[in-house]
């Protein structure tokens, strides 16, 4: 019965995989992507791996799903048609795979209790946990305590992935001088950006100009870079 | 969004138990599968819903960007200062026995605080990451 289900969540996981390739519309395949983290979360459910399983509903489902539906409403739904068939990805994607179906053969089989992953430390954590730290997960007990450092430097990774998203996309205060429509402006304290694309706006439509002369600003200055870059959008 | 009425409502009733079901997984991952990485996630999926409804304006004024912010530096501080604490206690960094007179009592409470300290550096990560997407608005032609 389990074989039964292991291979019934195995099929529709290629099945998504392979979908998810052919589609086009970048939409639906954000959704089909998060269809694909909860069958893998369902597969983890049946191989016993139920914290692992909660983690990757959780996230693969729910969260990064949102984060890349953010994505879209910057890019647009729909992927260009590439100009010829990929050969070299093709490639790349079939030796790679037939050398990882190659190294299963040298694994040791699936939740056999002789494995090496459960000679070593592994013993000493499900015998000893409920004396040591008395409380009946082990997989917490093993995360926060025995294994404590290295959740401390995972959570450390979190912070660093937000410091990483909000450097790149993240959109400080205006610089005090930007270059817009082909003329420095010093921009008032408080003013949004919105109230300065209007303004510009408003200059470009009064002299006519199509606003393509407003690349160089400042190297550096981050608020001056994005509204090039939006401009740059708009004409694009 | 105003005419969505029925996408409202629903948003309402379904927050307090997504937020309720976040502690459950919080303070109940001693016993079950959850703890603090899986219990801050879904406290932000929860506050991500409310702003994908109610729209990031209103969603910047219950809790704003720098309040993430800081969010996320404050758990990795509180996991960090746990180590810290128990240094003090005359233990070594992340010993949680010298924590309480039993040791199982101290490990009880150096757990509940590691993982109140993933509780909020993962939400306020996710959320600070959405509102980096969010806040960047494509400019239509």
């Amino acid at each position: 019965m389990i074989e039964f289900v292991d291979v019934a969540l195995l099929v529709l996981l290629a099945i998504t995989g392979v979908t998810i390739i052919r589609l086009r519309n970048l939409f639906a395949a954000v959704m089909m992507a998060g269809i694909y983290s909860l069958l893998s979360a369902a597969l983890f459910v049946v191989m016993d791996a139920v914290d692992v399983a909660f983690t990757e509903a959780a996230v693969g489902a729910g969260i990064s799903t949102v984060l890349m539906l953010g994505t879209l409403a910057l890019v647009g739904h729909q992927e260009k048609k590439p100009r010829r068939p990929a050969i070299v990805p093709l490639f790349v994607v079939l030796v790679t795979g037939g050398i990882l179906v190659y190294g299963t053969s040298q694994m040791p089989p699936f939740g056999h209790a002789d494995n090496p992953i459960h000679q070593h430390v592994a013993p000493y954590y499900l015998e000893e946990s409920e004396h040591d730290i008395e409380i009946p997960n082990v997989v917490t007990s093993v995360l926060s305590s025995y294994r404590g450092y290295d959740t401390m430097g995972e959570t450390a990774v979190v912070f660093t992935a937000m410091v990483g998203v909000l450097l790149l996309l993240a959109r400080g205060p205006l610089p005090r001088r930007v270059l817009l429509g082909g003329e420095w402006r010093t921009v008032r304290p408080g003013t949004t950006r919105e109230e300065l694309r209007a303004e510009a706006a408003h200059a470009l439509d009064a002299d006519g100009s199509d606003g393509d002369g407003s690349g160089g600003t400042t190297p550096g200055s981050p608020g001056s870079e994005d509204i090039v870059g939006e401009q740059g959008g708009k004409h694009g | 969004m105003d005419d969505l009425v029925v996408l409202r409502v629903g948003t309402k009733i379904l927050i307090p138990f997504i937020l309720l079901f976040a502690l459950y997984v919080q303070f109940h991952g001693d016993y079950g599968p959850g703890g603090g990485f899986q219990a801050g996630v879904i406290f932000a999926a929860a506050y991500v819903l409310y702003a994908l409804v109610f729209g990031i304006g209103n969603a910047l004024r219950v809790m704003p960007a720098k309040v993430v912010y800081a969010c996320g530096a404050v758990g990795v501080m509180i996991f960090v200062g746990t180590g810290f604490v128990t240094m003090g206690l005359g233990g070594v960094f992340l010993d949680y026995n010298v924590l309480a007179h039993e040791p199982s009592h101290g490990q009880h409470y150096g757990i509940i605080a590691v993982e109140l300290g993933v509780l909020v550096t993962v939400f306020g990560v996710m959320v600070a990451i959405f509102y980096a997407f969010a806040g960047r608005r494509r400019l239509d032609p």
